[in-house]
């Protein structure tokens, strides 16, 4: 389909958002990252069956610790769509892009500029 | 053995006992125990005094007692086992006991969740029902729970209280049996408002015998509004009010409730008074003290017994 | 096991203010299987302090270890080698744990990241309910295996109380009443007869009324 997204999204890849743990978002931020997206598979379509629920929920809590530590929640988001929605994949890439630019660099970064 | 107690008195001679209570204040005033006590002067055999209901601070029900005893009244002393241990318990059952309070409800007590001071430690060291064999054991023999001689016995006439709406029902006539097995020798139960139901736990109390060996009052309260119904029926928990009292105060206008809510109270005085093994009624007439002398006219339970 | 919470994070970053080299310490029994102490929420947690304290601009160092029990001398010596290189010590063992630590080491405060709530069982993944309360005078057998000490918001051993409606206590719509649990018990074992037994007052001087208790295997002692 050969579309584009922002060059500034960097893609990790996980066998299942079912992987991915609290502290891999922490993680991210503490890297320098300034929004963590998680795509996951739609809700009733996982291989695994419940992955893409259980990381929606932890993607609940790492907001909860996120707006704690002043890193700010909204910075963490979580959608679910089909392998099949290459367009859409480049939308949300594009409308997180957007979204985090409006919230500014990681603070911890210009905390330490 | 009795004891100087009016009320023990009324009920062995077989009279239809009338009792009411009278919270004490959430002050020092001595007037504000007094004048809820004028409203019930010459209408009742016995008055209860609260102990901190519902968890809320209040005078003490000892000083509130003694205050009541002062203007003739025979005081029912609640205590409860939230706030005291053994020790504190003990000791001020002597305290009461030698200042001529005759009479004494043992209660467990609201969870202090509920009152004014919920981040507050309980207590419960000993359970309502310990409670009513710790003051029969400091009575009868003249013993404390350690096991020691008390010099001075006291001498009072023991009450619980037990809540026949309450789950599971199918133990809470059992419950009430294990009270008197205790020595409990009466019970002042938990609001009537569900007479069917009452009927049933009385007819299951009967049938453990329970009614031979402990006096029953059947809890009484007037509802001054449809406002007041909802509210015991939904936020007092234990509390059973059906839904045809619900409606027949919602159907009385708005002036007339407060007399639908003593006309409910003066049948089910009535309906009560019916059934085998009630021996009196207890009015808990809640900050409407006023219209006790009232309910006891109308349900032609006045002049009381005089001694 | 016993049960913890983490305590809320304003007030561990109030506590952390004056110390900048911090040794987080986790425990690989009990608040790990209650997912409050074990390596995991000691990661989680070491990463939300220094994201905190970067943006404040006042970065710390986390050293994160996670012992296999901090109630046993011989792992709390394994700290040894390096514990003196920290300013202080933040816990998320219980209350046993961030004591034992703070013994051996004295030079050292030890501070709490959990508060240690109760003895309980996961009831399901994620869930965890209180079932004893040390009391030392286990009463199990009379009451069929439900603890009207524990369970039973007045302890009340002759329950239940007036406010025990449709089997939920009235403290707490959540909570099974002990004593209507018990009662359907006795049923289920054909014994309601038993709730006749009036039980006699406690001696609380097991518990921890009597003050701090002990517990002695001469055998064992070396």
């Amino acid at each position: 389909m050969r579309l584009s997204y922002p060059a500034n999204v960097k893609i990790v890849k996980v066998p299942c958002t079912g992987r991915v743990d609290v502290i891999h978002v922490m993680k991210a931020f503490e890297n320098g990252a300034d929004g963590v997206c998680l795509v996951g598979c739609l809700e009733g379509d996982c291989h695994f069956l419940v992955g893409n629920l259980r990381a929606r929920k932890r993607v609940e809590y790492a907001k909860q610790l996120l707006d704690e530590c002043g890193i700010g929640g909204d910075r963490v988001v979580m959608y679910n769509l089909s392998s099949a929605e290459g367009q859409k994949f480049a939308q949300i890439a594009r409308e997180m892009t957007e979204k985090i630019r409006e919230l500014g660099p990681n603070p911890v970064k210009s905390a330490k500029s | 053995m009795s004891t100087a107690s009016n009320l023990e008195r009324v009920l062995k001679s077989g009279n239809f006992a009338v009792t009411s209570e009278c919270g004490p204040p959430r002050g020092a005033d001595p007037e504000a125990v007094k004048k809820k006590g004028g409203f019930l002067s010459g209408y009742v055999d016995a008055v209860n005094v609260t102990d901190n209901q519902t968890s809320v601070v209040r005078m003490s029900s000892f000083s509130a007692s003694l205050i009541l005893k002062t203007m003739g009244f025979d005081p029912v002393m609640q205590m409860v086992c939230r706030d005291r241990n053994r020790i504190a318990i003990q000791s001020d059952i002597l305290g009461a006991a030698a200042w001529g309070i005759n009479n004494i409800l043992c209660l467990s007590g609201d969870h202090q969740k509920f009152g004014d001071h919920p981040t507050a430690k309980n207590v419960f060291d000993i359970d309502s029902i310990q409670l009513i064999q710790c003051v029969r054991k400091m009575v009868d023999e003249g013993r404390f729970l350690s096991g020691e001689e008390i010099k001075g016995r006291p001498s009072l006439f023991i009450g619980c209280a037990e809540n026949p709406f309450a789950d599971p029902f199918e133990i809470r006539a059992m419950r009430l049996a294990k009270k008197a097995k205790a020595g409990a020798q009466f019970v002042q139960t938990q609001c009537v408002f569900n007479v069917e139901k009452f009927g049933k736990w009385m007819e299951m109390v009967r049938d453990l015998g329970v009614h031979e060996k402990v006096y029953i009052l059947a809890g009484i309260t007037p509802m001054k509004s449809v406002g007041m119904a909802k509210y015991m029926k939904n936020s007092v928990p234990g509390m059973d009010v059906p839904d045809d009292l619900i409606k027949r105060m919602q159907d009385a206008p708005k002036e007339k409730q407060a007399e639908e809510g003593i006309r409910i109270c003066l049948e089910t005085i009535e309906k009560v008074r019916s059934i085998k093994g009630v021996s009196g009624i207890h009015i808990m007439a809640i900050e409407w003290e006023q219209m006790v002398p009232e309910i006891v006219k109308s349900a032609g339970l006045y002049p009381r017994p005089q001694p | 096991m016993i049960v913890a919470d983490r305590k809320p994070f304003e007030e561990i970053i109030e506590m952390l203010k004056p110390y900048s080299r911090i040794l987080l310490l986790g425990c690989n029994e009990c608040v790990t299987v209650c997912a409050a102490g074990g390596a995991k929420e000691v990661a989680v947690l070491a990463s939300e302090i220094r994201l905190f304290r970067a943006k404040e601009g006042k970065p710390v160092e986390i050293k994160e270890v996670t012992l296999e029990r901090n109630c046993d001398p011989e792992y709390v010596e394994t700290l040894k080698p390096f514990i003196d290189d920290f300013d202080v010590v933040l816990s998320m063992a219980c209350g046993c744990g961030i004591q034992f630590v703070g013994e051996r080491y004295r030079n050292m405060i030890v501070l709490p990241a959990v508060n240690t709530t109760f003895y309980g069982v996961t009831e399901q993944h994620g869930v965890w309910a209180e079932r004893c309360q040390g009391c030392g005078n286990c009463v199990l057998d009379k009451t069929l295996g439900i603890c009207p000490v524990t369970r039973c918001a007045k302890s009340l051993f002759n329950g239940p109380c007036g406010g025990s409606q449709g089997g939920v206590c009235e403290v707490n719509k959540d909570t099974p009443c002990a004593w209507q649990l018990i009662v359907d018990r006795y049923k289920e074992m054909g014994m309601l007869d038993r709730y006749l037994e009036i039980q006699p007052v406690k001696d609380w001087s097991t518990s921890r009324d009597g003050g701090p208790r002990k517990r002695i295997r001469e055998d064992l002692k070396i």
